[in-house]
């Protein structure tokens, strides 16, 4: 089944929605389903069995469709062969077989040694995104004089904050 | 309308100011980080909705980054051809940013934040590339400076990283550390003792690299060199710096060496050349591009062996800048022909060389 949203990709998220009252189902794919906010990767594990789901639901993934095909951007080894260049940081694991041997001949290594990076918590992204709504309304609410309302937003992003 | 560049604090020349260590043989220095952020495809596979979500949440996180705070955002998406030629001309965003390079159309969502000597490109090959430029021979102000801002903007935006891997990128070749540092050099006494090959062929031996003046794919003209580090996978940012900061260092001395070495072998005949490059400059009604490349490097180098005197390492790199063809157009305020182009390159050169023309001896 293609995606209801792009029409481009296979389905593999169903995304249940309430509008209105109306429950709509939709199927999506990866991509699209992450740009409605579904989360497909899979989080942190917080126990020792994550690792072993991490790691089943990471083959389901990749072996769910054509294992030279991206599941996230849909690059395929002969694309990036055209390229020199990986569509999505997906591919890295997609194509993860060849890449040491790749990265080996480039670098001389595959391993990284520089920085160690731990990604935002998603609370503190949501936050600042909750920030940055908060901030395009304060800044619309004082364009139109609604002073009340400014203020109240005021209010709430220094709570923010 | 035109681009209004005086918003920008330094004019984004900054790095031109010839403050640095062995500002006179190293123009400038730049660092920059490769980084993607988590959730969509990379730029060139990303939808125009994706790029535009990218530069936004980017944006939005930018806002409460104490350094970029201040930025000027200048979308490259609604700048003229001119504009965004002007900006790249100014080494402040890549050719490919600019959309000026034939192989890649100019994107939607193409913007970059510039404060004080620091940018983020956004929507170029990676979602972001941070980078900290700085004048003369200054890897360690670079660094740290660029690397404050991946930890302040990392921890509001979610980049792309695997920890086998490191920071992923749309190239191979940048992934890791996703650091290029590079030193923009000018090495004419290596070239006019024949001794440059050598010194690229050990710089490659070393990991090194070499570009022209504007970096991947541009030639070398003038005698301008950008030295960079090749592999940014299996080392850290600070052996990789390490690594630069020691050949670069053994390089300058190289080229003193082999400055001194032109002085005492071909003296007269050195100096002859020099004040002929200095004349023609200074008398000629049309120049091209190559040309006044060729002869400023030889009046820097005439600077630098102080046969010139009362004349600023500041006003030669302000030459290099201003007599390009974007930076023409913008000061006489209209579109050039490419011979109008070289009569007003002539005209630009010789006015800033008559300023200094008192001192000068």
């Amino acid at each position: 089944m293609l995606c209801d949203s792009c029409g481009e990709r296979d389905a593999v998220v169903q995304l249940t929605r309430i509008e209105g009252g109306e429950v709509k189902l939709l199927h999506l794919c990866e991509r699209c389903a992450a740009e409605n906010g579904v989360e497909t990767s899979v989080p942190t594990p917080k126990h020792p069995l994550g690792d072993f789901l991490q790691a089943v639901q990471q083959q389901a993934a990749l072996t769910s469709v054509d294992g030279s095909r991206c599941v996230f951007c849909h690059t395929t080894m002969s694309d990036f062969r055209a390229t020199g260049r990986w569509g999505c940081a997906r591919c890295y694991t997609t194509f993860e077989h060849g890449m040491r041997e790749l990265l080996r001949r480039v670098h001389g290594s595959a391993k990284h040694i520089g920085k160690a990076y731990r990604p935002p918590q998603s609370e503190t992204i949501e936050r600042e995104a909750a920030l940055g709504e908060l901030r395009e309304r304060l800044r619309r609410a004082i364009e139109s004089e609604q002073f009340e309302l400014a203020a109240d937003l005021r209010d709430r992003i220094k709570v923010l904050e | 309308m035109s681009i209004d560049l005086s918003l920008l604090p330094d004019g984004g020349v900054g790095w031109l100011d010839a403050s640095g260590k062995h500002a006179d043989i190293v123009l400038s220095t730049r660092i920059r980080l490769a980084r993607n952020v988590e959730g969509y495809a990379f730029t060139a596979r990303a939808r125009d909705g994706e790029r535009l979500r990218v530069l936004s949440q980017v944006r939005e996180a930018l806002s409460s980054v104490q350094e970029l705070r201040e930025a000027v955002l200048y979308r490259l998406d609604e700048l003229s051809p001119t504009d965004r030629a002007l900006l790249h001309e100014r080494h402040l965003v890549s050719k490919e940013l600019a959309g000026l390079d034939a192989q890649h159309p100019l994107r939607s969502g193409a913007a970059v934040f510039l404060s004080d000597g620091l940018g983020v490109m956004v929507n170029e090959e990676d979602h972001l590339r941070l980078q900290a430029l700085r004048s003369g021979f200054a890897l360690e102000e670079a660094f740290a400076a660029i690397d404050r801002l991946d930890r302040d903007l990392g921890a509001r935006v979610p980049f792309s990283f695997h920890a086998e891997f490191g920071f992923l990128t749309a190239c191979p070749t940048n992934v890791g550390t996703g650091m290029r540092a590079s030193v923009l050099i000018h090495l004419p006494g290596l070239v006019h003792t024949k001794e440059m090959g050598r010194v690229l062929a050990g710089l490659q031996q070393m990991g090194l690299t070499y570009r022209g003046l504007y970096g991947e794919g541009s030639e070398v003209v003038g005698n301008y060199f950008q030295i960079s580090n090749q592999t940014t996978l299996g080392r850290s940012e600070e052996e990789l710096l390490d690594q630069l900061l020691r050949v670069v260092g053994h390089v300058i001395e190289r080229e003193e060496e082999a400055r001194r070495v032109l002085l005492r072998d071909a003296g007269y005949i050195i100096e002859d050349k020099l004040w002929r490059a200095y004349g023609t400059l200074r008398y000629a009604r049309s120049l091209t591009f190559d040309e006044a490349m060729n002869y400023l490097s030889g009046v820097r180098l005439a600077v630098g062996l102080k046969l010139v005197t009362g004349l600023s390492v500041y006003t030669l790199n302000k030459l290099l800048i201003f007599s390009q063809a974007a930076h023409l157009a913008y000061a006489e305020g209209r579109p050039l022909t490419e011979s109008e182009t070289n009569l007003a390159r002539a005209r630009y050169v010789r006015k800033a060389l008559e300023e200094e023309a008192g001192t000068v001896g």
